[in-house]
């Protein structure tokens, strides 16, 4: 009985799996246009469509993971899943911990937004709000204003909507959505683009992946249907290829 | 319902809410509360198990035995909850893949601890990565269920070890004075007597194990606080259904549905504490059905 209970167990544990090989892809959910969470409950946005086309070019099999921004690098080395594409910025600092492909979006400018009608001193005398473990959460810290940090972006808009913080920086995309659903309670009160562009994520130790996806964004680069994806899910303003 | 659902942005009012409370994320929120009571139903009758073990640990003659249960029971009752909470299925997890890569990829010699990356090979991932999604998520779920048993058994034992202690010695020695083995003692005097004295113990770690479930939004599991957090914020027009901060609306919603846990938990162990003194003079006086 209790050898077959423990054989069991031990063919529990090695039981040979299929032989597929599948990507996973990570991403956070929760910064529209670049990925979130649509109505139907699936995870939708630019980075879900680029990442499918990428997958489509380099003829990988793909599955798409969410996972909080905060644990997504730890979650990445640690092969919960295997790329992270989730608007994330190229900066030498993840660059220690993880491996980069090239940008496959053009610098977007981020905004300081606040309440309509504050004066722009904030920006430097004030409280700003930032999403922590981001480039424009260095920024702020540089800087001689107040760095409120907050775990997902939503609550950072939201810290501006109830007057916790003075303005919020994040990128112009997303606070683009924000304004526009506001109805004139909040503005964009200054630009500044930070940031090498944006890449996808993956581990060190995995190059083979890394090349694939970076001839996928070459291809997709050159026949400009990445172009395309930009145009459709970015303002008129948003650079292209 | 669903073909006046097809186009939002024509609804208003309450037709518009009845299609928003079932889209497909509702719906998702939905089944997580399933999540929490499937967790509840499972991760009580498992730390309670694991505390009778810890109880029968810290109770046994035998040396190494002893040791182990009191060196248990005391570490889990000393250090936070959350380093077990983020450590256990991280140990768990990486220990179950490790047996694996080293059983199916003998041919492969590479170190797993890369610098800082953990590699294992495709086959022994677990769950593998050409699992379906619920796979991932049941799989999650039952790390997840692991460190709350562990964490919870050690409370739970030592409720149960102060129970044992707390009959009286002379119905153990009655015992004894009958010719019952010790085995017989304890199944058959001490232990039905036992449940008395632990039930209010045991009724108060059951209404931290309901406290302690949105712990499974620290583990990444999609449960209904990480559900009330991203369908609270504001959404803009991207979204087909767009509206304001609701997150006090959701979290409210959330607030009731635990206070109702609660007030039934606390009837239904009201009740179990009345019939199971039935007849004992309890400090709370004789029990009922006297």
């Amino acid at each position: 009985m209790k050898k077959t209970l423990l054989s069991a167990l031990a063919a529990g544990l090695i039981a040979v799996p299929a032989m597929a090989d599948t990507v996973r892809m990570g991403t956070e959910g929760a910064y529209p246009p670049y990925n979130f969470v649509n109505d139907a409950g699936e995870i939708d946005g630019y980075e879900r469509h680029v990442g499918d086309l990428l997958c489509e070019v380099a003829k990988l099999d793909c599955t798409w993971v969410k996972n909080d921004w905060d644990s997504i690098i730890p979650n990445l080395v640690g092969g919960n899943y295997d790329t992270i594409i989730a608007g994330m910025s190229i900066t030498a600092e993840r660059d220690e911990v993880i491996d980069f492909t090239q940008a496959y979006l053009p610098p977007d400018p981020s905004f300081y937004v606040a309440l309509a009608g504050t004066d722009p001193s904030v920006i430097t005398a004030g409280i700003v709000a930032a999403q922590t473990n981001t480039i424009q959460a260095g920024e702020v810290a540089k800087g001689s204003a107040t760095l409120v940090e907050f775990a997902s972006p939503d609550e950072t808009v939201a810290a501006v909507k109830n007057g916790e913080a003075d303005a919020v920086l994040a990128d112009g995309a997303f606070l683009q959505e924000a304004v526009d659903a506001s109805n004139g309670e909040l503005v964009v009160i200054e630009t500044v683009l930070l940031g090498g562009g944006i890449g996808i994520g993956v581990r060190e130790s995995d190059g083979e992946l890394k090349a694939k996806l970076n001839a996928a964004i070459d291809t997709i680069k050159a026949d400009g249907r990445l172009n395309a994806l930009i145009t459709e899910w970015f303002s008129a303003d948003q650079a292209v290829y | 319902m669903l073909e006046m659902c097809s186009d939002p942005s024509a609804l208003e009012g309450l037709p518009w809410l009845a299609c928003y409370l079932t889209n497909g994320k509702h719906l998702l929120f939905y089944q997580s509360f399933g999540t929490v009571l499937g967790l509840l139903a499972l991760a009580a009758p498992l730390a309670l198990a694991m505390g009778f073990i810890g109880a029968l640990a810290k109770r046994s003659q035998l040396p190494g035995i002893r040791q182990l249960g009191q060196g248990y029971v005391a570490m889990v009752r000393g250090i936070p909850d959350i380093v077990f909470f983020l450590f256990v299925p991280l140990l768990i997890d990486q220990g179950i893949e490790i047996v694996r890569h080293y059983a199916l990829c003998p041919e492969v010699t590479d170190p797993i601890y890369q610098g800082n990356d953990f590699v294992v090979c495709q086959a022994a991932k677990m769950p593998v990565s050409s699992a379906a999604p619920w796979v991932h998520s049941l799989y999650g779920f039952s790390l997840a269920l692991m460190a709350f048993t562990l964490v919870f058994g050690a409370f739970a034992a030592n409720t149960l070890d102060g129970a044992l202690s707390a009959v009286p010695s002379t119905q153990l020695e009655t015992a004894r004075a009958y010719g019952m083995s010790p085995g017989q003692t304890f199944w058959r005097i001490q232990l039905p007597q036992m449940w008395g004295y632990a039930l209010p113990g045991l009724a108060n770690l059951w209404q931290i194990l309901i406290k302690a479930t949105p712990l499974l939004f620290l583990l990444g599991i999609e449960d209904i606080v990480y559900w009330a957090r991203e369908l609270g914020g504001a959404k803009g027009g991207r979204f087909a259904y767009p509206h304001p901060d609701w997150r006090i609306y959701y979290f409210g919603g959330l607030l009731i549905f635990y206070m109702l846990m609660t007030w039934g938990s606390e009837r239904v162990f009201n009740r179990l504490q009345s019939r199971l003194s039935a007849g004992q003079a309890t400090l709370a006086g004789k029990g009922a059905g006297l």
